[in-house]
């Protein structure tokens, strides 16, 4: 048998099936519309934790955009200071970042599209639920038992099958969601202790520190150019006042000390 | 005739759309058995536009059960195939006891 018609008819068993223990049909009714009630909590909630998940999944996104621009720039960083080397490996580990990047983009655009649709699913029960209420009510006041049982079985089976519905779209959004909770938990993970750096290319404390040494080479080297210059200026004054180069204190009591010999010398 | 796409809702749809249909159910039904995903695929894409396009909303105060019910347009085959094994929708899910 075809798909279609299989998927209808085990839909329509359950209904059934549940019919079949119904003692009272009007209590059918005000069963059903309970668990309906419940049904639309629990949509209501799975659109909630979709929506969790989906923003978590964006802050790692903004995450990994940082480390990916901050890579950039250190590509360029390293280009600049003649360091091709450097800025290869610094562009690999981008390009593995950037992966990591367009994948979560991926899940990301799953996650909203599974938010979405659950958001209308959810609109479409709740008029469905709305609806049956008026009809219970009007069934239950309007019709004798007979002719009720048609009408209950009738609305019974037709909400039976949204809730089947539903029920299903709710398990699949949680399914995905906690397939990219595992994801995001292994992702949160390696951000925090670092590791993706390492996982990604395992070259990228290698590559700041040097860049870092580079850096601080450079500044160094102005410190001391400074330092030569300050030196330069003052040089006679500080090489006569401290020529073992002592602390200031110590440095005036050897100026003193040397000054003795010198005037005893003289003497 | 009343055709349920899972995640969609129902639709009525023409008599005549029914041979389309059915044939593109067997082509489903085909790729299920074979496994082949990219028949799969588009047997159920095709099912699906068909229904949307050719079929109007059934309102929401109108309680009936559907002749067909198509799966989630973005369905795979191994979801279909836990949906036929039968108990695969639980009971919980049609919110009965």
């Amino acid at each position: 048998m075809s798909v279609m018609k299989r998927v209808s008819l085990i839909f329509r068993a359950k209904a059934n099936k549940a019919l079949d223990r119904m003692e009272d049909p009007r209590e059918t009714l005000d069963y059903s519309y309970q668990q309906q009630v419940e049904m639309l909590t629990r949509v209501r909630r799975g659109v909630a934790d979709v929506a969790t998940s989906r923003k978590r999944v964006e802050l790692q996104m903004n995450s990994l955009q940082k480390e990916v621009d901050r890579r950039d720039n250190q590509a360029r960083d390293a280009l600049s200071k003649g360091r091709e080397d450097l800025a290869r490996a610094a562009l690999q580990n981008k390009a593995g970042l950037q992966g990591q990047l367009n994948d979560l983009q991926g899940q990301y655009a799953n996650l909203q599209e599974q938010e979405e649709k659950l958001t209308v699913a959810s609109q479409r029960l709740q008029s469905r639920v709305d609806a049956f209420r008026t009809r219970k009510e009007t069934i239950k006041a309007t019709y004798t038992a007979a002719e009720a049982q048609t009408r209950i079985n009738e609305a019974f089976s037709g909400i039976s099958e949204e809730m089947g519905d539903v029920g299903l779209a709710i398990q699949r959004a949680e399914d995905k969601t906690a397939q990219m909770q595992a994801r995001a938990g292994a992702i949160d993970e390696l951000l925090a202790s670092g590791a993706l750096e390492d996982h990604v290319g395992g070259q990228q404390d290698a590559i700041q520190a040097e860049l870092d040494k580079l850096g601080a080479g450079n500044e160094v080297e102005s410190e001391l150019a400074r330092m030569k210059g300050e030196l330069e200026a003052s040089a006679p004054r500080q090489i006569e006042g401290n020529p073992n180069g002592d602390s200031s204190a110590n440095g005036s009591e050897a100026t003193r000390a040397a000054e003795q010999p010198q005037a005893g010398d003289g003497s | 005739m009343i055709v349920r796409i899972l995640g969609e809702g129902q639709f009525q749809v023409a008599e005549d759309v029914a041979p389309k249909l059915t044939a593109l159910d067997a082509e489903l039904d085909a790729a299920v058995h074979k496994s082949d995903d990219a028949a799969f695929r588009a047997a159920l894409g095709a099912a699906v536009r068909l229904v949307r396009e050719s079929g109007t909303a059934v309102p929401a105060d109108t309680f009936v059960t559907a002749d067909f019910i198509l799966p989630f347009s973005d369905a795979t085959i191994d979801e279909v195939r836990k949906l036929l094994a039968d108990g695969a929708i639980g009971g919980d899910s049609v919110g009965l006891p």
